[in-house]
């Protein structure tokens, strides 16, 4: 592991060479927007929010899967990449079917406020308007295709964290979808635990719990950083020891 | 297998052959045997039989001939006489007239001095139409596995690559990356276990050329990917192929089990150190398993799904193996290659752009098929002296490459040099080696969508630029060609286009945008007579000051 320098928007940084932009960036107090991103997953690079400039080079790259180098120039905040930011979020919002004032997690959402953030005030492609499963199967929690943006955050948190792999993505292109198991209904699936990390984890009001009124419900996703923190130092470990 | 092995088995196989008086070649790749290509065999083998002919003339079925518009084709070896559109009863009278009574079947010659067929230099095809596909003895007597036996016994590793590098070669799968450039890295990255993935995943529509070298000369491309395996330290190689090309599949499997009988796979190659197996990964056809991270997944048995770069494969590719990965055609180039010097390759075609591009020629154009020429050749003369140029009565408007990624070549650039960097002038690309043809009679709006709604099915909705915009993209180019389409409506197409171009993860939402781009560029025109004024607009320039400054 090495330190380098480098520079974000013309302030000068440093950081680790196994951490990405995105890291280095936040600890820095430099804000980019996010959405498939979330602390202690993995990252796929999917929602293409994140992406930065570098100077030398006419292609962009998502902060959260590059790696830092030495003297490397990182624009975040360009004309371009504000205009390209608020295309994303107008895709998104044309793609599903996002009703906020009937919302659970109506001003607690994160699609919500990307949408302020990248000043979106119409939505100038067609929305639409898929026709979308709801699945209020589970004892639990519902889930509601029609807010969802195919972040996968709930597939990863499931497989990664939690080791379930009940979520997984079926279809291609605009069809795709979140199922559950092999597309059965979340209620009957085998190997939920219903543990309600995905619930947490989700950006939208996608996955919820049952029993929330509009804009009611607020997503938590700090329990992350503990678990996933706690595993990396062993800390569980550690605390057999002791009462050894 | 040793190497003076190898030389018994060609010149016994030779010796075989020249037992012949009459060798005669009918293609069994899929095009002639979807059209009855079949039966043909079936016809000729009878005929040849009835006649009690069977210690005279030999008959063998290969690769296909190039002229696949005007198949079942059947060639003559001795004399080089080629017949078209052969049915069971043009074979019956093949053997009767030609092979009997030394008489050629007038009504179905094919004229073989004509420039489809001088025009080109074969390297890849050169045993397609000649040897048989399903005879390893006969690909060995042709000169197959020499290059390996070379490679293993006389060559080291690292000069394999070297010799890779000085012949030019780049990748024949789209993007034209160095080969040699590609094996070096392979071979310095650091790993015990290191794979060599053929990529023949061929998503291109309209695109068969991938397809025709598996079918017609299956152990090329495996000696190809030895000699790879060899050059990187790889011991194990597999072939992604989709499931849509069975017979390609199933020559593939035969040549595999024939290769590894002989002993030119499996262990102790040539009784050298060196180990390398072949194993065939069947995809389920989705353009998307064509990129090089989507297909590394598909063959761990994950979804399908790109993954950003760096880290390429060459670093970090099949369960986190280092990995080198090559097209068919790239891997078909090889083994002459190593047999005929990197010096021979580099003298065909241009500096930048060595060697030749096989074409699957399609469209509105006289002659379909499948064509090899050198690089640098122009436009021009593939499209009129190979291709005869377009249907009587039209003319010629452009030509697209790169299929859904590439871009079209208008009428003015016909003199372009086809190669990699002259293709970019225009904005396409040299792609995978699909070359579509268009005439006075195709409306260039209609092409940019048909390409469109191809990714908008292809796309695999992981990332949201090319998930959502290139439907947005395909709704707005629906708009545009009924009519119904507005200048913002143009001006927002074009916007989407870069965006979607500039920040999709893989190639494929990377590239969707080209062919409206391309279309845009040389044909602006086809849209905007399209477009119909929305109410209220005032053309710009001729509102009056008042309200302008309201
Ligand atoms: C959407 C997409 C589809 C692709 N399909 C193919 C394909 O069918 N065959 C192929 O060889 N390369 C394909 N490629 C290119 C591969 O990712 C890769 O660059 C290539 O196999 C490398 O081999 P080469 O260097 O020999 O060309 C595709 C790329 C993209 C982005
Ligand atoms: S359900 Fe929520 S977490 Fe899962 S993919 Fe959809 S938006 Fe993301
Ligand atoms: S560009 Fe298209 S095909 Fe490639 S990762 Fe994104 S959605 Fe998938
Ligand atoms: S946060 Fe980086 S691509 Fe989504
Ligand atoms: S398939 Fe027979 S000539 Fe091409």
């Amino acid at each position: 592991m090495a330190i380098l320098t480098l520079t974000i928007n013309g302030e000068h940084v440093s950081g680790k060479d196994d951490e990405s932009l995105l890291a280095i960036a936040q600890q820095h107090g430099i804000r980019i927007p996010t959405l498939c991103h979330l602390d202690g997953l993995s990252d796929v690079g999917a929602c293409r929010l994140c992406l930065v400039e570098i100077e030398g080079s006419p292609k962009l790259f998502p902060a959260c899967t590059t790696r830092p180098q030495e003297g490397m120039a990182v624009s975040t905040d360009t004309e371009r990449l504000r205009r390209y930011r608020r295309i994303i979020i107008e895709f998104l919002a044309s793609e599903g079917n996002h009703q906020c004032a009937v919302c659970v997690v109506n001003n607690h959402c994160e699609l919500q406020n990307l949408s302020y953030e990248t000043r979106l005030t119409h939505v100038s492609v067609p929305y639409l308007y898929p026709k979308k499963e709801l699945d209020a199967s589970h004892e639990n929690f519902i889930i509601d295709r029609n807010r969802c943006i195919l972040c996968t955050r709930c597939v990863r948190v499931c497989h990664e964290v939690e080791g379930a792999h009940t979520w997984d993505i079926a279809g291609r292109g605009i069809a795709c979808e979140i199922i559950s198991d092999l597309n059965q209904p979340w209620g009957t699936s085998e190997s939920c635990t219903s543990c309600g990390k995905c619930v947490l984890v989700c950006p939208t009001g996608a996955l919820i719990e049952k029993g929330e009124a509009v804009a009611e419900m607020e997503k938590k996703t700090d329990f992350l950083r503990y678990i996933v923190n706690a595993r990396r130092k062993r800390e569980w470990v550690n605390v057999d020891s002791d009462e050894e | 297998m040793t190497v003076e092995e190898l030389r018994e088995v060609a010149e016994k196989e030779t010796a075989r052959q020249a037992e012949y008086r009459h060798r005669i070649t009918c293609c069994s790749a899929a095009g002639c045997a979807s059209c009855g290509g079949t039966a043909v065999h079936d016809a000729l083998a009878k005929a040849i039989k009835a006649r009690n002919l069977e210690k005279e003339v030999e008959l063998a079925g290969t690769g296909c001939m190039g002229l696949c518009g005007e198949g079942p084709l059947v060639r003559i070896a001795g004399d080089g006489t080629l017949y078209q559109r052969v049915d069971a009863a043009v074979a019956e009278r093949i053997i009767e007239e030609h092979i009997a009574q030394g008489k050629k079947v007038e009504e179905n010659l094919v004229d073989t001095s004509d420039p489809f067929f001088s025009s080109q230099v074969k390297i890849v095809l050169e045993n397609c139409g000649s040897t048989d596909s399903e005879k390893i003895d006969d690909y060995i007597a042709a000169g197959g596995y020499e290059a390996l036996a070379k490679a293993v016994t006389e060559m080291q590793p690292a000069e394999v690559v070297e010799e890779v590098r000085k012949s030019g070669l780049r990748g024949r799968g789209g993007a034209g990356y160095p080969t040699g450039l590609k094996w070096g890295i392979v071979r310095k990255a650091q790993g015990e276990q290191k794979y060599v993935v053929c990529n023949a995943d061929e998503g291109d529509p309209g695109a068969f050329m991938d397809r025709s070298v598996l079918e017609g000369d299956p152990h090329r491309v495996l000696e190809g990917m030895a000699i790879g395996g060899y050059a990187t330290g790889a011991s194990q190689g597999f072939i992604y192929v989709r499931a849509e090309y069975p017979l390609a599949i199933e020559r593939l499997r035969l040549a595999i089990k024939q290769a590894e009988r002989a002993g030119l796979l499996g262990n102790r190659i040539f009784d050298s150190q060196f180990n390398f197996r072949i194993d065939i990964r069947i995809g389920a056809g989705a353009f998307v398993c064509g990129e090089e991270t989507a297909l590394i997944r598909s063959i761990e048995g994950k979804r399908g799904r790109p993954r950003p770069r760096p880290p390429y494969p060459s670093e970090k590719g099949l369960w986190g193996a280092p990995t080198l990965i090559n097209n068919v055609e790239t891997f078909a180039n090889i083994a002459p290659i190593i047999r005929k010097g990197s010096g021979w390759f580099a003298a065909i075609g241009t500096p930048k752009s060595a060697g030749t591009k096989v074409f699957a020629l399609a469209g509105k154009i006289r002659n379909t098929g499948l064509i090899e020429v050198p690089m640098g050749i122009p436009l021009r003369r593939i499209i009129f002296d190979i291709g005869g140029g377009t249907p009587e009565g039209t003319t010629f408007k452009a030509a697209q490459t790169g299929g859904p990624s590439g871009g079209c070549i208008p009428a003015e650039s016909l003199d372009l040099p086809v190669d990699y960097e002259s293709l970019a002038t225009v904005g396409s690309i040299m792609g995978s080696g699909g070359l579509i043809v268009m005439d006075s009679t195709s409306n260039m709006v209609d092409v940019a969508k048909y390409f469109m709604d191809f990714c908008v099915d292809e796309s695999c909705g992981k990332c949201v630029p090319c998930r959502v915009g290139t439907v947005h993209i395909h709704g707005l180019l629906e708009k545009i060609s009924e009519g119904r389409g507005t200048t913002d409506d143009l001006a927002l197409l074009e916007e989407l286009c870069q965006m979607v171009k500039d920040t999709s993860l893989c190639g494929l939402g990377q590239s969707a945008p080209n062919p409206v781009l391309s279309t845009l560029r040389f044909f602006r025109h086809e849209y905007t007579e399209l477009l119909h004024a929305p109410e209220g607009y005032v053309p710009a320039g001729t509102a009056n000051e008042k309200s302008t400054t309201q």
